[in-house]
């Protein structure tokens, strides 16, 4: 079997086990919960056997004599997507072990879910893009291991802490309240975007294009910036009805989450320690490692890249985060917006600018 | 960051308490974070027309031409060196400074303080709580000394009357963790000056075969005049051979004048003289994937070759201060003075390396035929007629065509670089392409950067702060030992500034000792 039948299964395996989380909130009974343990952990697994095999894979295509340490696949967006679905699985299972509590399970395994089908919906797994390719020049570097490793740990702790800021907003606000507002909108228009990629990517696949040039010019194409008036009209009239069905139906999905039983404080308390975690190896392996290499392969550690500077606006909200809740004492709806927010700085970093600003980080397109 | 209680406030005060504010820090955060934001949408030092796309895409093309004024004029298009974002992060750092001075005092007094016995009354109102009977054999005091120690802490003793106290502490020192944290975001502010001030970056495209002394700045000039200024002085450099001094005294300037006037102009010298000696490009396999971008450079210093190196990107030269980066490379448009190096072979003969350039000829070991060097192609293709083109711009494909005169037989071939089966003349010799030199250049990133030791050093503070700061915490603990009719037990309080739950976990290792000891 090659790397990307073990790929494969492990997506298959991820799926089932999210359906069987959910499955396990609802009706509660530990063996559930254990199988969907048990389909996740083989999912880990085979994704981890599938990194292994294409990282050799990488090693020979690179030819003899190449380090080991530079045969780590995470060297485009297909790729790093994969690892960061991996790292999540990893804390996810480590923090489940810990805590002893299944049910969260039902809210990390759709986020991981959703990096697997932004996979697809993006063209990232498009014939071509997704083959092994040898580092290009800039890349052949020891830091790569130390720079995307510690960087893909930091996102997948900042993902765990966004899915509990985000279920501590849900479990614990009510319609009029500001807060409220904040995370039905936010929902529906990650629905709404999510759903209008889904058409571009169903109309425009046949095209075969890179991630980067999809977006770049097809992006919405099929729907607000379609060439008629009328679809765009039509378009921006559904994404209004989506965004305030969730408004409105917002209440029942707060029942399911209630379901879960995990009380506010220890959502508030998780989102915190991913943070917590998350931070100090962001600004060690994301930033300043990042700026080594940098001075290393560019003779500039800092340059301000559109890379660079996302990057330091996601070091300031979660420094704000942590400044706000120690020394200001911020909890309840506002802390958790903050670590919300702090992860829509993440996604900017890490997909928004490479699809879609220029800069020297744009997985390895040249020179 | 707390209130001043003083009635009148004196203007150092209010200065004081502006810089030290919290409501401060957070403007300036949120402006640095907003502003930036803009700066990553509008391509920085890009040409006009780029900004205008962007433009136009965003507030549509009626908009796009006064929108690109007014942001042109706040220097939006270069915003990350603006006064007014270098003021922000000036705001920042002062901001960071103060409010730490302002803190530092309280923490430093925790910090110093010796572990301290606590009176009984007070350890109702602890973090940590516990009570454990001592059900072993040995002295409750000799019991809990061993349980601190197993547990890691050195155990201090009070007694007053009958009761003990045992008690101790450990970490005080990572309360300044954050402090560490701190100071080293104004380090790094600090060595980026620095580098700014004292050292320069620059770019050198230098063409295979030639020498340079001086860098230039990657952007462009201001204005017309200080291109026009940039142009002379770059010819005086080499109407004097790049001699300095007599540059300084020809213009009338002393040596730090000069400059101070060269750097203003965007104009560097190295100090030493570079020579390209050679340029490549490594491939995969047969592949159009670059693999290495090489450059052979020999630093001269005082008329001597004192070094030379292969660079390649992840792998400068350092001399002197000065680092050299690979970063691009590119090839020139005249091949005329470009010249063929090839191996040649005669049937059963040894090779023999020639050089020869375009229109010139050499006569084949072994066989006498003439070869003459009629054409060269940096990437060689055929189109469906047969007629070669370049498939690329750059040399990927390097092939020269060569006229065979072999007695009265004139014959044309292409020679590629790349394919052996392309070497055979077919009279038994062999003519091997091992390269087409001197017509290409390679681009440098020329720097030098006392500050980046500096920055280093920040960045050292910066990730042993992060981790003092969140890894380890403050732990405090008080035994009391307490006599009753069944046997001694212990009142446990602790308190741990941060992690508690590791902290609550070694409490309970504590509570084991303590009960257990000396069976």
């Amino acid at each position: 079997m090659n790397s990307s039948q073990f790929f494969g299964i492990s997506t298959i395996a991820y799926m089932v086990a999210m359906a069987i989380y959910i499955t396990y909130i609802a009706f509660k009974k530990k063996g559930i919960g254990v199988t969907a343990t048990t389909v996740a952990t083989i999912g880990f697994a085979c994704q981890t056997i599938a990194i292994i095999l294409r990282g050799v894979q990488l090693h020979q295509v690179m030819g003899a004599g190449s380090s080991l340490l530079r045969a780590l696949p995470i060297t485009n967006l297909y790729e790093s997507l994969i690892f960061f679905v991996w790292c999540l699985m990893l804390g996810y299972l480590i923090i489940e072990r810990r805590y002893q509590n299944r049910s969260f399970g039902a809210f990390v395994t759709p986020i991981a879910a959703l990096a697997l089908l932004f996979i697809e919906i993006s063209g990232a797994s498009n014939p071509g893009f997704k083959e092994i390719e040898p580092l290009v020049p800039a890349l052949q570097s020891n830091w790569l291991l130390a720079h995307v490793t510690l960087s893909f740990i930091s996102y997948s702790m900042f993902a765990l802490s966004f899915s509990t800021g985000l279920m501590y907003l849900i479990v614990s606000t009510h319609k009029n309240e500001p807060a409220y507002v904040f995370w039905t909108v936010g929902l529906g228009i990650i629905i709404t975007v999510l759903a209008a990629m889904g058409i571009d990517w169903f109309r425009y696949k046949e095209l075969g294009l890179t991630s980067e040039n999809f977006v770049k010019s097809y992006l919405f194409r099929s729907t607000f910036r379609s060439d008629s008036g009328a679809v765009q009209a039509f378009s921006v009239l559904l994404a209004g009805l989506v965004i305030t069905g969730v408004w409105y139906f917002g209440a029942g999905l707060k029942k399911v989450i209630e379901g879960f039983g995990m009380s506010a404080a220890t959502l508030d308390e998780i989102t915190y320690k991913g943070i917590a975690i998350g931070f100090p190896i962001f600004t060690l392996g994301g930033l300043i490692f990042g700026a080594i290499w940098a001075d290393q392969a560019w003779g500039v550690y800092w340059s301000w890249d559109p890379k660079e500077v996302w990057s330091l606006i996601t070091w300031l909200v979660y420094a704000f985060y942590l400044h706000a809740r120690l020394l200001r004492g911020w909890r309840g709806h506002k802390i958790a917006v903050v670590s919300v927010m702090g992860f829509v700085s993440v996604i900017c970093t890490y997909l928004v600018v490479n699809l879609l600003l220029s800069g020297l980080h744009s997985y390895g397109n040249g020179q | 960051m707390e209130e001043r209680e003083s009635k009148k406030e004196t203007f150092s005060d209010k200065v004081w308490s502006f810089f030290s504010s919290i409501k401060l820090a957070i403007v300036v955060f949120s402006l640095i974070a907003l502003t930036s934001i803009v700066g990553t949408i509008l391509e920085q030092n890009a040409a006009p027309e780029v900004n205008m796309r962007v433009l136009s895409h965003l507030v549509g093309i009626n908009a796009a031409p006064m929108m690109y004024r007014i942001l042109n004029a706040m220097d939006f298009m270069n915003m990350y060196r603006s006064w007014w974002f270098l003021s922000l992060l000036a705001l920042f750092a002062a901001n960071l400074l103060v409010c730490s001075i302002d803190r530092f005092p309280g923490i430093w007094k925790i910090v110093k303080a010796p572990a301290a016995p606590m009176p009984p009354e007070a350890f109702r109102g602890a973090q940590i709580k516990a009570e454990v009977k001592f059900a072993g054999k040995g002295q409750p005091a000799d019991v809990a000394r061993e349980a601190f120690k197993k547990i890691g802490f050195v155990p201090h003793e009070h007694s007053s009357g009958d009761e003990v106290q045992i008690y101790t502490q450990k970490h005080a020192w990572s309360r300044l963790g954050v402090y560490i944290t701190h100071v080293s975001i104004i380090v790094i502010m600090v060595g980026a000056v620095a580098g700014k001030w004292f050292g320069f970056k620059g770019v050198l495209s230098l063409p295979e075969g030639e020498t340079a002394t001086v860098a230039y700045r990657d952007q462009q000039m201001g204005s017309q005049a200080q291109a026009d200024a940039q142009q002379r002085l770059m010819d005086l450099l080499e109407a004097t051979n790049s001699n300095l001094p007599q540059l300084a005294s020809a213009l009338n300037v002393s040596q730090s004048q000069l400059a101070g006037i060269m750097k203003s102009l965007g104009i560097y010298p190295l100090g030493f003289a570079l020579r390209c000696d050679n340029f490549n490009v490594d491939f995969y396999g047969d592949t159009d994937q670059p693999k290495a971008y090489k450059s052979k450079l020999t630093v001269i210093d005082d008329g001597k070759e004192v070094l030379t190196k292969q660079i390649e990107v992840n792998k400068p030269l350092k001399y002197k201060g000065v680092t050299v980066y690979q970063s691009s490379y590119g090839q020139l448009d005249n091949f005329n003075n470009g010249v063929a190096i090839l191996d040649a072979k005669g049937p059963g003969g040894a090779s023999e390396t020639m050089r020869l350039k375009i229109g010139e000829s050499i006569k084949m070991p072994g066989t006498g035929a003439t070869v003459k060097l009629v054409d060269f192609n940096p990437a060689l293709a055929f189109d469906e007629s047969g007629r070669p083109y370049a498939y690329a711009h750059m040399m990927n494909n390097p092939a020269v065509e060569v006229q065979i005169n072999s007695g009265d037989t004139k014959a044309y071939k292409w020679i590629l670089k790349r394919y052996p089966q392309t070497w055979s003349l077919g009279d038994g010799s062999i003519l091997k392409l091992k390269e087409f030199w001197g017509v290409q250049y390679t681009g440098l990133q020329v720097r030098r950067d006392p500050g980046v030791w500096i920055v280093y050093l920040g960045c050292l503070m910066l990730g042993l702060g992060l981790f003092v700061a969140f890894f380890m915490s403050h732990r405090r603990i008080w035994v009391r030992i307490v006599n009753e009719k069944g046997g001694a037990k212990a009142i446990i309080a602790a308190s741990a500034n941060k992690n508690r739950y590791a902290f609550e976990r070694q409490i309970e290792k504590l509570k084991a000792h303590l009960a257990e000891g000396g069976k």
